[in-house]
């Protein structure tokens, strides 16, 4: 009995092995993804192969986002590129000016004549990979967007109502302040600052981040945060650092593990931490949108997203686009972007995914996870609120982060701090234009 | 008069050094070349526009008053990395050393921590001195000190030069104790007959004894401070708060692995491998002088 299942499972692993070796092109996808992240690419690839035996998309891991881009364009500058690479929304401008290095999305679609229909996905996700006339230049893959996270059995231990999270910054200043008193060391976080309180704040505000249309509309963008919304929001910030209701994680995501650790009891961060904060706390949550400015006209605009994206190499044979294309098809495919949401927490990329989910229950089950969604589905975004593409980008954020430390220390005054990263962001900014004016589309 | 003989050369000296100057041209030469050109261009990412731009990017960098600023950062660290270094690596030899009992036990604890890769010694350190959750950090707050190396800078430098220290003071530990152990004893026996007591005899015989191995360790040490050390910030301070811990190998790995800015990263390099050049020269012309081999 035993051996007669072995020999049928040889069989069969023989005929599948031999045809699809025989038959099927290879797409290479080069992502950064781990963990149980990576166990989604990888059962998204075979999932895929299973579904056809023209093709079989190879997914390999390449390391931390800035591993897989370097590498990337090291293959691409040696003859060896991959077919697809994950690259972080950071690193959008420098694809971009890529030149022929790189193959945009809709031209895929196109020339492999599948169909393809830009407004069956989010508007607000798909902005920010679209050029100026709205064509999607690469694929939506990981997108998440900043909320606020807030630690329930705080609030009640502050007297606080935990279904009623706050709404405007003033009400998270009240809170907080109330927070403190009941002896709560850390009353609010944050992380990714740059992210959140400049590029996300400006967004949701529908202020101007940089001019050019934030960067989309060519490389002499200029930055532009320095203005009275950002400014005072960041004074706000340096004064709850000086009475202690908002307290400096550090860089990056430190912020997360002091709000899922139980130290604080307001964070702002990516609406991706859902997953890990349901693993690995011990206090009941709520998520409520990102706080704004009620008296800022036309706030709250929407919130734009950060993660990373699909790009096509270019120099690589019609086929292989041909199975790239039908690849994208399949990614895009309502139960793939559902499950891809439902698994991992970040948005999916269309419409028609949102809806599923729903019906499928899940929001109730889960509440809190459809916040990102909306917020991102609020209003069509506009010319401020569609993204940031600015070149060196990375070096850009490094600048903000120094300059708002030096805010948090009380070494500067908010104003002048952020007249100085527009001065020092301005420098970086003329220095990609210089090197990439050439291969700009 | 000294009397040279001559020997007639033929192909064999070549062949032999062959091999050696093969791995110097492929994996030092060849790659330094690859830095000084790249730091006269102006490219993309993808290599697709090049500029040949004369020293526009050395320009660009001199102009730019954060990366002199570096520098003073670099010498603090560097400074305090290497001078901690080998004084505490040179008093823990001597004294185990002196030690009878369980020395194999003091010798294999104290060149432990070299086993640690630099990131993850970071890493450790970190978390040690993290504000909320480090034992050190709380231990600190209980004596009456607020530690919080995200804001300060003074604190930030001082966690990258524990997490710089961890690793490199076994090795200087390990090369102090094999150059202690390497004096003959015959030399101390009669210092100590002649009335020396021990930390006279350490002044006067072991430590002038010691010179060679102190001046290797100190040109090992600055190169450590000066290349080997942005795993350590990256996991620790990321080069905040404010620049305090922006040391120039730092910056090179900022911007040209993760912000690609190559010509800039690559004149950023160049600039290094010419203060690592001079320091060498200075080192062997002057301080060697008075090293006695």
């Amino acid at each position: 009995m035993k051996i007669k299942k072995l020999s049928l499972a040889l069989a069969l692993a023989c005929a599948f092995g031999v045809g699809s070796a025989q038959a099927a092109t290879e797409i290479q996808w080069w992502h950064a993804m781990t963990g149980a992240l990576a166990d989604q690419v990888n059962s998204i690839a075979d999932k895929f192969n299973a579904s056809q035996s023209a093709y079989k998309v190879v997914p390999v891991y390449k390391g931390s986002y800035a591993d897989t881009m370097t590498a990337a364009i090291a293959a691409y500058r040696s003859g060896k590129a991959p077919d697809i690479v994950q690259i972080f929304e950071v690193g959008t401008a420098t694809m971009m000016a890529g030149g022929k290095a790189i193959k945009p999305v809709y031209e895929v679609m196109a020339q492999a004549h599948e169909k393809f229909d830009p407004k069956a996905y989010m508007p607000a996700v798909t902005s920010y990979y679209s050029d100026t006339q709205g064509r999607m230049l690469s694929m939506p893959f990981n997108s998440s967007t900043p909320v606020l996270f807030y630690n329930k059995d705080m609030f009640k231990k502050a007297g606080l109502d935990p279904n009623k999270p706050p709404k405007t910054w003033d009400e998270v200043g009240a809170d907080a302040a109330k927070l403190k008193e009941a002896g709560i060391a850390c009353p609010y976080t944050t992380s990714w600052e740059s992210w959140v309180q400049l590029e996300n704040m400006s967004a949701w505000h529908n202020q101007e981040f940089a001019t050019k249309q934030n960067g989309f509309g060519g490389l002499d963008a200029k930055l532009s945060f320095n203005n009275e919304v950002i400014v005072r929001h960041i004074a706000k910030l340096s004064s709850w650092v000086k009475s202690g209701l908002f307290i400096y994680a550090g860089r990056g995501n430190q912020g997360d593990a002091k709000f899922y650790g139980g130290d604080c009891a307001m964070s702002t961060a990516s609406s991706a931490l859902y997953g890990h904060i349901t693993r690995s706390s011990k206090f009941e949550f709520g998520v409520s949108e990102l706080p704004y400015y009620p008296e800022v006209k036309g706030a709250p605009q929407n919130t734009i997203i950060g993660g990373a994206s699909l790009w096509v190499m270019g120099g690589k044979k019609p086929i292989e686009y041909k199975g790239v294309a039908k690849f994208f098809t399949f990614l895009s495919s309502p139960e793939i972007q559902a499950e891809w949401h439902q698994k991992t927490g970040y948005v999916p990329i269309t419409k028609a995914a949102y809806e599923l989910t729903r019906k499928q229950g899940f929001y109730e089950t889960h509440p809190g996870t459809d916040v990102a969604i909306q917020q991102l589905l609020l209003r069509n975004p506009t010319k401020d609120s569609k993204g940031i593409r600015l070149g060196y980008l990375p070096q850009i954020r490094n600048i903000i982060d120094e300059e708002l430390e030096a805010v948090w220390a009380q070494k500067k005054g908010p104003k002048q701090a952020l007249d100085d990263a527009v001065a020092r962001g301005d420098v970086e900014l003329r220095k990609f234009e210089r090197a990439n004016k050439a291969g700009a589309r | 008069m000294e009397k040279r003989t001559q020997f007639p050369v033929g192909w064999l000296p070549y062949a032999l050094v062959a091999p050696q100057l093969a791995i110097t041209i492929v994996f030092f030469i060849w790659p330094a070349g690859q830095a000084l050109w790249q730091s006269l261009l102006v490219q993309d990412a993808f290599g697709i526009h090049t500029e040949f731009v004369w020293f526009e990017n050395f320009q660009v960098l001199f102009a730019d008053p954060t990366y002199l600023e570096s520098f003073r950062v670099t010498a603090v660290f560097a400074t305090l990395v290497t001078s901690l270094g080998l004084g505490s690596a040179l008093v823990l030899a001597a004294a185990c050393d002196h030690v009878i009992r369980g020395a194999r036990t003091y010798q294999t604890l104290i060149i432990w921590p070299y086993a640690v890769a630099p990131a993850i010694a970071a890493v450790l350190w970190t978390f040690m001195f993290n504000p909320t959750v480090g034992i050190l950090a709380y231990g600190l707050e209980q004596i009456g000190y607020h530690w919080n190396h995200q804001l300060n800078g003074g604190q930030a430098m001082a966690l990258i030069v524990i997490s710089g220290l961890f690793k490199l003071i076994p090795y200087d530990f390990l090369f102090f104790l094999a150059g202690l152990q390497s004096i003959p004893k015959s030399l101390i026996e009669a210092a100590a007959i002649d009335g020396a007591g021990p930390v006279k005899r350490f002044l006067t015989i072991s430590f002038p004894l010691l010179s060679p191995t102190s001046f290797f360790l100190l040109v090992v040490n600055l190169v450590y401070a000066f290349f080997d050390t942005f795993g350590i910030i990256d996991a620790a301070t990321q080069g905040g708060p404010f620049r305090s811990t922006t040391v120039l190998v730092y910056k090179v790995f900022q911007d040209g692995f993760k912000g690609l800015d190559l010509g800039g990263s690559a004149a950023q390099s160049v600039v290094l491998m010419a203060i690592v050049i001079s320091l060498t020269v200075v080192q062997f012309r002057y301080i060697e002088r008075k090293v006695q081999y």
